[in-house]
């Protein structure tokens, strides 16, 4: 039965879920408890935005906290996965990937395919990301596309918690390496979320919204805001298909070349970096699989190429919003040769 | 503005199709003002957030306004058109129109007030939910079929709750009831039935079931038929060879909406019924814990290998034997199974063919499946 | 270094085996060094012929519950813990009938099945993966240990730095092997480890560590075997520094210009092979017999190896695009 949770509740009601059915789930990362040798409360914090909140005195000897060193465990996390644990580690800011990326794309993505088909990692790395809370340059980046660009691992970005709930359980049950992206603005939001546990397979990306018109290909926060511009065009007469990815790797490019061939007009979001980005690859698969549907060049809304900011007007004007997103429409439905 | 008194004005409301319905959206008329209409006339397609179907006209009459408009939401039992003479003044149908008008505009309730509280009972070790409409009159309990759950009920539940104690029950394996069907016997089914009867203190009650749930309650009825006033079958399943196995194991089978979406629409008549909605909310039931082992069994009990029906409930009308009165409702254009086989029904009171009409009546062609267990229900005193 | 006056009583078979793997891997790798002068492997090797001791004095304490990560170097410690040479030559040479099925190479051979999490390409990658093997034998209660063999250059590596630290929050049944060959590459560790020792890094941590002459099996066994015995009694882990030197390149092709001749002076005065037949003839242990006898069927399967490598049948274009995912 469904009930209404948030993004963070979907996600802690995951792990427990799996935690409570298969003994080999193990937490680990930074303040994942809180107050570890600490002489005041355990379970102080139960992660550094509540996600992992309970599980340490629910599964005693199942939550790990680490010192400040993703290198060493995030590796654990890898090294215990291809010894039989199903380690859901979390590295607490994307930004952070730099001090243990190694592990995760020299190790992790390659130990199947480098041990010729003999290994098998399944660990799942969660991490935050995203700008829109002033945490400036070095704790509110994407970096998405970066991970999605190594052969080996998944990419996951749920934007709801029902989406939330069921990637996550699913990235659990996964036998390979997947790097669980939670946009931290969506932490808050509220949804729809059945009681029992259930999977969303990867590789399937949700129409969040139908129209005949233009196509919006975007993924997490961003699919909000592109609905927020949907509703603003639907008044003008203009109906968006609004595309949510959900996983980038794999990613359902049936469903965002059937949307293209159909409306011939195509507005990506990706809240990432612009070069080399979610929104140039999509931009590309189109270009290349659905040229002749095309009835306009595809507009692409990002991120400026520039660090995140830190002062509220510059960060406000650095994240893609509805304005922008509904200009590009314009400009696509607009657009003469 | 004066009220309007005039009371050859009709108005036609936002119907309630379902117990936690709060509002619908009108996605097209059918008819424009100054349409003549006679009663059951299609007049506007409604969507809502469960279900798309098209609203009849109450009566015969002129069209003389059409209040909301496409695309907006509008609360259950708001009025959205009014049909009156040509002797009603164009004054006193401005100032209906204009009162409904400010109603839609006043917004729909709060989602929450309006929700029906599911109830749980267990039974067996498993926890079957089930929800109940209704203060008077006798209890009639709804069984859904295989892929279902007490949502199928959506456009009687509310309506019929006006006469009856109405429930509707999520069978093990469906909804939200545990997921867990034993050997996926109508046994194991008929148990959940007995235990929403005793939960809910009914010790006499009526009972209606849909496809696999007509197998179940005939053998809720056999086991014990001095508690069971009446039987209401709709397109039962049990009563024939014939039934589409491909169909059935594509629908147990189906990963993907791209998959499901054909197949849902083999249910109905008409594919039209079947909107994103509703596939998202079967991917939705699809994609929980132990629904796909437990789709699996139950394809067991209603398949031979050899895809024809395995279950035959001549043994359950026999152990009856004629103490419970049985009612038979069967769309003619039934793709699932052949409506043929309402001739099998031994011992029946009463065969209600509906026209034109799928798998799914209840859904497709809810007044007529409503009038028809009222007749059952009444003719069972 | 350690004097080995007392050394742990092994028996026949014990010694019989220790010989064999520290031949097998000798031989093997003697054998690389020829056959990539050819010009048929390709990609990069490098070789661990003279420190062959480490890996097998360490492995021989060893189980199936144990996990063992390597280097780039990693031949020796594949052949020690009972990786099959045959695949190994065939993985070398790139055949699909390699341990990895061509798909990995010299640096990447491994063998779960056997706890051999594989040599790796990145200086330092092993250590974070062997503290995730030893936190799950932890906390499934295996007994298991894991061992991060790593070189002095590996021992700079934030990655070895961080794992040691992490071990010893966690207790972890691990152990830390500094293989100091004298060089990280072209670099000599006197200059690049700043301390006299890495082993005495180990105090900094909290935990033991113990210095050994690299070319010593006995002295190599009996510290292994203390610091395998702390470890799954849960007494936590220990950091083993072996001194010794390698007697090839970097990599092969490596021209060593930066040596001057302390290779000939180890195969003369200490190699591990020799002292080891030295010991145990001297003791009546084993007989110099024993001791040919597996010299000739070391050769012989070395031989059958490279014959079957050279025979084999390199990957087909299909192979190139499976096993990225278990499932995608």
């Amino acid at each position: 039965m469904a009930r209404t949770i948030t993004y963070r509740e979907a996600l802690n009601e995951a792990l427990a879920q799996e935690m409570e059915r298969d003994p080999s789930v193990i937490v680990m990362g930074e303040d994942n408890a809180g107050g570890e040798g600490a002489p005041g409360e355990q379970d102080a914090w139960g992660g550094v935005l509540g996600v992992t909140k309970g599980l340490y005195h629910r599964f005693p000897g199942r939550v790990l906290d680490t010192p400040i060193s993703e290198s060493a465990f995030i590796g654990a996390a890898i090294g215990a996965a291809t010894a039989g644990m199903r380690p859901v580690a979390e590295l607490m800011f994307v930004d952070f990937m730099g001090v243990c990326f190694d592990q995760i794309y020299n190790q992790a993505a390659k130990f199947r395919y480098m041990f010729g088909g003999k290994a098998v990692t399944p660990v799942v790395i969660r991490t935050m990301y995203g700008a829109g809370l002033r945490a400036a340059a070095q704790h509110s980046q994407c970096l998405y596309p970066l991970f999605t660009h190594i052969p080996g691992l998944k990419v996951v970005l749920p934007s709801t918690p029902y989406d939330a709930k069921g990637l996550l359980i699913q990235a659990i049950r996964d036998n390979d390496p997947v790097m669980f992206f939670e946009h931290k603005a969506l932490y808050d939001t509220s949804g729809p979320v059945p009681e029992e546990s259930y999977t969303l397979p990867f590789g399937e990306a949700n129409v969040v919204r139908e129209g005949g018109d233009v196509t919006i290909v975007t993924l997490g926060r961003m699919v909000h805001t592109s609905l927020e511009a949907a509703g603003q065009l639907a008044a003008g007469g203009v109906e968006c298909e609004v595309l949510d990815l959900r996983t980038t790797s794999p990613l359902d490019s049936e469903t965002v070349l059937e949307s293209a061939e159909n409306t011939g007009r195509v507005v990506v979001v990706d809240e990432a970096h612009p070069r080399c980005s979610i929104a140039t690859d999509i931009s590309a698969l189109i270009a290349q699989q659905a040229f002749g549907a095309l009835q306009a060049p595809i507009e692409m809304v990002t991120a400026p190429h520039t660090p995140v900011p830190f002062s509220s007007p510059l960060e406000d004007r650095y994240i893609p919003d509805a304005q922008r997103i509904a200009n590009a429409v314009k400009a696509v439905t607009g657009w003469t040769r | 503005m004066d009220p309007v008194t005039d009371d050859r004005i009709v108005p036609v409301t936002m119907p309630k199709w379902g117990l936690s319905m709060q509002a619908g959206k009108i996605t097209g008329w059918a008819v424009a003002e100054g349409d003549e209409v006679g009663a059951g006339d299609d007049l506007a397609d409604i969507e809502t957030d469960k279900i798309a179907g098209t609203l009849e006209a109450p009566g015969a009459g002129t069209v003389r306004r059409i209040i909301a408009r496409i695309g907006e939401d509008v609360p259950v039992s708001g009025t959205i058109a009014l049909i009156a003479p040509a002797g009603v003044s164009d004054a006193d149908l401005d100032a209906a129109a204009a009162e409904a008008r400010a109603a839609i505009e006043a917004g729909v309730p709060d989602e929450a007030a309006g929700e029906p509280v599911v109830q749980t009972a267990d039974v067996g070790g498993r926890t079957i939910r089930y929800t109940g409409a209704g203060q008077d009159g006798d209890v009639v309990l709804l069984v859904h079929g295989y892929g279902g759950d007490r949502n199928s009920w959506l456009f009687l539940q509310a309506p019929m709750a006006a006469r009856y104690r109405v429930y509707a029950l999520d069978l093990p394996g469906h909804g939200a009831s545990s997921k867990d069907v034993g050997d996926g016997s109508v046994q194991v089914l008929a148990d959940a039935v007995a235990g929403v009867l005793d939960a809910i203190g009914a010790r006499r009650a009526h009972l209606a079931g849909h496809s696999l749930g007509g197998a179940v309650v005939l053998e809720a009825a056999a086991r014990d038929p001095g508690r069971i006033a009446s039987l209401t079958l709709i397109a039962p399943a049990g009563f024939g060879r014939e039934i589409n196995a491909a169909y059935l194991r594509g629908f147990a089978g189906a990963q993907t909406r791209r998959e499901l979406k054909p197949l849902a629409g083999q249910v109905f008549a008409d594919d039209s019924l079947v909107t994103r909605q509703v596939v998202d909310d079967l991917l939705a039931y699809k994609r929980l814990d132990g629904v796909g082992e437990a789709l699996h069994t139950l394809l067991g009990t209603l398949l031979a290998d050899d895809g024809t029906q395995r279950h035959d409930a001549a043994a359950a009308v026999a152990a009856i034997g004629g103490a419970v009165p049985i009612t038979v409702i069967w769309g003619t254009a039934d793709r699932i199974i052949p409506a043929g086989q309402a001739a099998s029904v031994a011992g029946v009171q009463k065969v209600h063919l509906i026209d034109g009409a799928g798998h799914m009546p209840h859904m497709e062609r809810p007044a007529e499946v409503h009038a028809a267990i009222e007749e059952a229900v009444a003719g069972a005193r | 270094m350690t004097d080995t006056l007392e050394r742990k009583s092994l028996t026949r078979e014990q010694l019989l085996a220790a010989y064999r793997t520290m031949r097998a891997i000798r031989e093997f790798e003697e054998r690389v060094h020829r056959e990539f002068a050819t010009g048929e492997i390709p990609g990069f090797v490098h070789l661990y012929a003279g420190e062959e001791a480490s890996a097998a004095g360490i492995c021989l304490s060893l189980d199936e519950r144990d996990t063992i990560a390597s280097t780039h170097r990693g031949h020796g410690h594949c052949i020690a813990k009972g990786v099959d040479v045959g695949e190994m030559m065939a993985e070398i040479y790139g055949r699909r009938t390699g341990s990895c099925h061509g798909k990995g190479g010299s640096m990447h051979i491994a063998d779960l099945s056997r706890g051999m999490l594989g040599a790796n390409g990145i200086v330092g990658g092993g250590p974070p993966l062997i503290c995730g093997t030893a936190l799950a034998a932890k906390l499934k209660g295996t007994g298991g240990v894991s061992v991060a063999f790593f070189g002095d250059g590996g021992s700079n590596q934030g990655t070895t730095l961080e794992s040691m630290n992490l071990a010893c929050v966690w207790n972890l049944p691990a152990i830390f092997v500094a293989e100091n060959n004298g060089y990280a590459e072209s670099t000599a560790s006197s200059w690049s480890v700043a301390s006299d020792n890495i082993a005495d890094r180990a105090a900094g941590f909290g935990m033991p560590g113990v210095i050994v002459d690299g070319f010593d099996f006995f002295a190599v066994h009996e510290a292994a075997s203390e610091a395998i015995a702390r470890a799954r009694q849960g007494g936590g882990p220990t950091l083993l520094e072996m001194k010794f030197t390698r007697y090839f390149g970097h990599f092969e092709g490596d021209p060593q210009t930066y040596r001057a001749d302390e290779v000939a002076r180890a195969r003369a005065e200490l190699d591990c092979l020799t002292r080891f037949a030295a010991r145990v003839t001297e003791t009546g242990e084993l007989a110099q017999a024993d001791l040919d006898a597996v010299d000739a069927e070391v050769a012989t399967v070395i031989d059958k190896a490279v014959a079957g490598a050279k025979a084999a049948p390199l990957p087909t274009e299909a192979d190139l695009l499976t096993d990225v995912y278990v499932r995608y």
